[in-house]
């Protein structure tokens, strides 16, 4: 229908957008009149997607000729702001920007190397960014939702812990049951991803891979191979933050830092 | 007679009055040292300029019950958390038998103060596996016989195959009191450890503690807000207000003055 009235490609892009975000208002105002209040943090998440990724949509155009090696840069930089993004999940747990730039580097950085060394990923600049990109994003969001579920666990389970260390338990020990609860929540939609692959939901990039010419089951077997490393990086990222954020809510003297209304 | 009263304040400083120490003093007669356990030295917590304790000074003798009385928000709580330090003081310390507790391992500190705390906080799964929580963090293990043992202490024989789930508030808290004891702690920390139950239960759960410190020899630190069950359990109290401890003496003059 909006074909009809917008004949540019650009004008149609911005009013599908337009649309898509009438739908997502439309939740919003839904889960206002539950008492739910996500206005804000969704109307900023929304607009700085969009800005965002028609900023990175104008500059791939140069990227795209530029040197192999700058793609090592962009990934960097995607890691950083993806530990800033997840690590605001962490409110009140310390060094969370650090933990999750880490996690999110050694995850997310050493499946796309071995996978690129192995060739499974391409070293061209307009196959490695895009690849590498869906894997940092999963491994950020992969992050955010163990250090939420963690700090949260935490704060629901103050009086246990503290009988743990009370009772002589090293630090790490009293929050291990969080710790291992986290990283398993943390990859329930990466497992379900992989479960549910072509009968749920056939992902964006099979349909550019068949765009662009190849073979239909290439294609699908390619799909397979972009969640599996998806999943591996998730896993990845979220083991080394469970590993780094255990010790991080503990002073040196085995206190618990992270306490309500602290 | 004043003779005859400072021979009696010698029998333990622990047990003088301050009128009876005053005595003591005025007559240059040294008390003779009840063993110290527990010694805080102008112990103090502040955090975002409010304080929650201030200057506390005070001392607990080896075999006392000593109780911490005063009116809810008086820092009786953080008092006894800086005492096992899972808060830091942010002036002063504490003395565990001479040593300074921050030359001690956190750990060993926190088995040497074990702490029941006012809700019992048991870990899922079977009696006995709580009293095990302690020992196997030290790398030991209770067997049958000692975790029976400290079943009955608590008037729970019979209760080690149970799970926590089963338990009533009353039984619980007195798992809590016998996987305390299985650190075999120095000093018991009890942070109004009936404030949660119904009166039958706290009747059962004081009559534990009592035993236990008996049994033991345990120094006791109470914290409480009723002043009935200060007199019942101990000897000695300190009474808090606003942080800071604006008494220290024998429970009838503290609590009656």
């Amino acid at each position: 229908m909006l074909r009809l009235f917008f004949h540019t490609q650009l004008q149609l892009g911005f009013a599908q957008a337009a649309a898509a975000a009438l739908v997502a208002l439309l939740v919003i105002i839904l889960a206002r009149r539950r008492q739910i209040h996500l206005e804000t943090e969704t109307l900023i998440a929304m607009v700085r997607g969009l800005v965002q990724i028609i900023a990175v949509g104008s500059i791939l155009v140069i990227l795209l000729r530029a040197p192999r090696w700058t793609s090592g840069f962009l990934l960097g930089g995607m890691i950083v702001a993806a530990g800033a993004t997840s690590a605001r999940r962490a409110k009140g747990i310390p060094d969370a920007f650090r933990v999750s730039a880490w996690s999110i580097a050694f995850g997310a950085g050493s499946v796309i190397a071995l996978m690129t060394l192995l060739g499974v990923i391409d070293t061209a600049i307009t196959s490695l960014v895009p690849v590498g990109s869906m894997l940092i994003a999963n491994a950020m969001n992969t992050n955010g939702l163990a250090l939420n579920r963690f700090r949260s666990d935490v704060l629901a389970h103050v009086g246990e812990i503290e009988s743990a260390l009370a009772l002589g338990a090293e630090a790490r020990t009293s929050v291990t049951p969080y710790v291992q609860a986290s990283f398993e929540a943390s990859l329930i939609p990466a497992i379900d991803s992989l479960r549910s692959l072509g009968i749920v939901w056939i992902p964006g990039l099979m349909a550019g891979i068949l765009l662009s010419g190849a073979r239909p089951v290439y294609a699908a077997i390619y799909q397979f191979v972009v969640l599996a490393m998806i999943f591996a990086a998730s896993g990845l990222t979220s083991l080394t933050s469970s590993a780094l954020i255990g010790g991080r809510i503990f002073s040196p003297a085995q206190q618990l830092l992270l306490q309500p209304g602290r | 007679m004043l003779t005859k009263r400072v021979r009696d304040a010698r029998r333990s400083a622990a047990e003088a009055t301050s009128s009876e120490r005053s005595l003591a003093n005025t007559l240059s007669i040294p008390l003779i040292p009840a063993s110290v356990v527990l010694r805080a030295e102008h112990l103090g917590r502040t955090i975002h300029d409010k304080i929650l304790v201030r200057d506390a000074n005070f001392e607990a003798f080896k075999g006392e019950v000593l109780a911490i009385t005063g009116p809810s928000g008086s820092g009786k709580s953080s008092l006894l958390r800086l005492l096992n330090r899972l808060d830091e003081p942010t002036s002063g310390t504490v003395f565990v038998e001479g040593i300074d507790y921050r030359d001690l391992e956190p750990r060993e500190l926190r088995r040497k103060l074990g702490m029941v705390t006012q809700r019992p906080y048991l870990f899922p799964g079977t009696v006995a596996e709580n009293l095990q929580y302690g020992p196997v963090q030290r790398g030991d293990v209770l067997v049958p016989h000692a975790v029976e043992e400290l079943l009955n202490q608590v008037g729970l024989k019979g209760y080690g195959q149970r799970n926590i789930a089963n338990l009533s508030g009353g039984e619980a808290q007195r798992v809590s009191v016998a996987r305390t004891l299985a650190n075999s702690p120095l000093v018991l920390l009890l942070d109004e450890p009936t404030s949660a139950l119904d009166e039958a239960a706290k009747l059962e759960v004081e009559s534990s503690i009592q035993k236990v410190v008996r049994d033991h020899g345990l120094t006791c630190v109470l914290v409480t807000h009723d002043p009935a069950q200060a007199s019942r359990l101990a000897k000695r109290a300190l009474l808090l207000e606003s942080g800071c401890i604006v008494r220290d003496g024998l429970v009838s003059e503290v609590l009656h003055a």
